[in-house]
């Protein structure tokens, strides 16, 4: 297959967008989860430690998960774990 | 196509030419000969210095040739205002004299030969050529498919599979669907429940394609979805309904052979492409562009399988009777969609029987079961009579009418039978009428079809829901090419 994009058409009505929405943002962050995604970047784990200390301080949990290497796409697993357990999740790019 | 989209021709005289053809190099010293007398303007395929000194207009991308659908070089056109008069393909000496007005072309040629293919008709070529040139004419959201990211996921991901893997509708395989219908892609054919949204007979094909139809399926989608779109029809109440019915598609015609539907054994059952993917692409359409999701405007309790795909052909060939269609109206000879909102089909067992009164006093008393031995007038069935079943009332020469009278009158029942705790069940019709006689099926709510493979003493019911103008009624549509 060449490297063209794979285009299709639309068999919708268009009435909703082509991407995928997002999800709608928090109202809130008591008592919500918030998971924080080391991509292991040197220092990532110095914003992250600091991006925890304030989510704790609004009234938000905090779960910590870490990516095997930051060259790769987040294993499947990895994901399903986030999207099962949190609310939300704030990625770390750092360097 | 839109005239704005195609170009025009230039006027005067056009060929259109390629240097690998042999009729083509024979005839260059013609071209250069009309060159002299009148306008002229020569599209090459291949070479863009071909023919020498005659200033040729490059055509190797084949955009000229592909709007203009030639199909063999050379072809000569005469052209006024960017529209075609006149085209001679090939050489031919008095077509070519007539059609330029120039008298003794190609002294010493023979008088005619035959040219080449076009290198735009070029099997390897076309599609791709269709979906570089025809695509401007689909109007439905380019949705692009990250690398890296499998398309068939991505279209269930998207939410447009009934369930099982799409074909994905890239728009080569979409223009190649459009070919099976002479009718216009912007054509809006019907408003589709439950969000009444109007569909074009792109939308359609682009459903189609997903649902695996070939372009020849594409006509009959087209008028099961016209049927499916009516009042008459009512497809947001049938979606909506918490009973299992869905569309049953029953197609009549010489269409049926030409597309290769089954008619036959395992009629309502797997392994036919065309039964299978027209009733597909019309719950896809249903689904996708109408928005009818189950669980959504689809409350059915238990559904039924034939909500995935229901469409079949009357054995027309095999039957005693008149094709369905005809008894309801429809011309005879014509290519016709009926529409039933059945459920799935149930078998009726009678090997026993070799009179007609015999095996319908065995259809009665199954039919009389349909949704509850005790609800009557409410819904409509269509009556699939099997080929040995079928043999039987050919022999006694019983009509469909005959045959739909008698099975009336067999399923008129007593009021007594029907009010509510007789037999000791709560279900059943109010008090007020136990000194009726009620039919179960009001006048011409049995529809017969004659479908099946050839062993077996078997017929089938395939029960309805709520019947009539409250409900949904049986709606035909002819099958437009």
């Amino acid at each position: 297959m060449s490297d063209a994009p794979r285009v299709v058409l639309d068999p919708t009505s268009e009435r909703s967008p082509a991407q995928r929405p997002r999800l709608p943002r928090l109202d809130s962050l008591d008592g919500r989860t918030v998971g924080l995604l080391d991509i292991s970047k040197p220092r990532g784990d110095l914003f992250l430690d600091r991006l925890e200390q304030r989510l704790r301080e609004r009234g938000a949990k905090v779960e910590r998960f870490r990516k095997p290497t930051f060259t790769k796409p987040a294993p499947l697993d990895l994901r399903q774990e986030i999207a099962t357990r949190c609310d939300a999740v704030i990625e770390a790019l750092a360097d | 196509m839109s005239p704005s989209s195609r170009p025009p021709l230039p006027s005067g005289l056009v060929a259109f030419v390629k240097r690998d053809c042999p009729t083509c190099t024979l005839v260059a010293p013609v071209l250069a000969q009309l060159a002299k007398q009148v306008q002229l303007s020569v599209y090459t395929q291949d070479d863009p210095g071909f023919p020498d000194g005659l200033d040729p207009l490059d055509d190797t991308s084949l955009e000229m040739s592909w709007h203009h659908r030639i199909e063999a070089v050379p072809t000569l056109l005469r052209s006024e205002d960017g529209r075609e008069q006149q085209r001679a393909v090939g050489w031919q000496r008095a077509d070519w004299e007539a059609l330029s007005g120039v008298a003794g072309l190609g002294p010493g040629l023979p008088a005619a030969r035959p040219g080449c293919g076009s290198r735009s008709v070029d099997p390897e070529l076309a599609p791709k050529l269709a979906a570089r040139f025809g695509a401007a004419k689909l109007r439905s959201r380019r949705v692009e498919i990250a690398s890296g990211e499998d398309e068939i996921e991505a279209l269930q991901a998207r939410g447009w599979s009934d369930g099982l893997p799409l074909v994905p509708p890239t728009e080569e395989r979409v223009l190649a669907m459009l070919e099976g219908t002479s009718r216009a892609p912007d054509e809006v054919l019907a408003v589709v429940p439950p969000d009444l949204v109007e569909c074009s007979v792109e939308k359609v094909a682009i459903n189609a394609v997903m649902a695996g139809c070939k372009p020849e399926y594409l006509p009959v989608v087209l008028a099961a979805l016209e049927a499916a779109c009516t009042d008459a029809f009512n497809m947001h109440g049938l979606l909506a309904t918490t009973m299992p019915a869905g569309p049953v598609i029953v197609v009549n015609g010489p269409i049926r052979r030409r597309i290769g539907m089954n008619s036959g054994r395992n009629v309502f059952g797997q392994g036919n492409r065309a039964n299978l993917a027209i009733g597909r692409a019309l719950q896809l359409v249903i689904r996708n562009v109408g928005g009818g999701r189950p669980g959504e405007v689809d409350r059915a309790t238990h559904g039924n399988p034939g909500k995935l795909s229901f469409c079949f052909a009357e054995d027309e060939e095999g039957s005693p009777w008149e094709p369905l269609a005809e008894t309801l109206g429809a011309r005879p000879g014509a290519d016709v969609v009926t529409l039933f909102p059945g459920e799935g089909p149930r078998c009726i067992v009678d090997q026993l029987s070799r009179d007609p009164e015999s095996l319908a006093r065995s259809f009665a008393a199954n039919l009389r079961t349909l949704h509850h031995p005790k609800l009557v007038l409410a819904f409509e069935a269509l009556l699939a009579v099997g080929p040995e079943h079928g043999r039987v009332f050919r022999e006694a020469g019983w009509s469909r009418r005959q045959l739909a009278d008698r099975l009336h009158e067999l399923l008129l029942i007593p009021g007594r039978e029907l009010v509510r705790g007789a037999g000791g069940i709560a279900e059943g019709l109010p008090e007020s009428v136990r000194d009726a006689t009620l039919p179960k099926f009001r006048p011409g709510g049995i529809h017969l079809v004659h479908c099946g493979g050839g062993a077996g003493l078997f017929s089938a019911i395939i029960g309805g829901w709520v019947a009539g103008e409250m409900g949904s009624q049986t709606v035909l549509r002819e099958i437009r090419p």
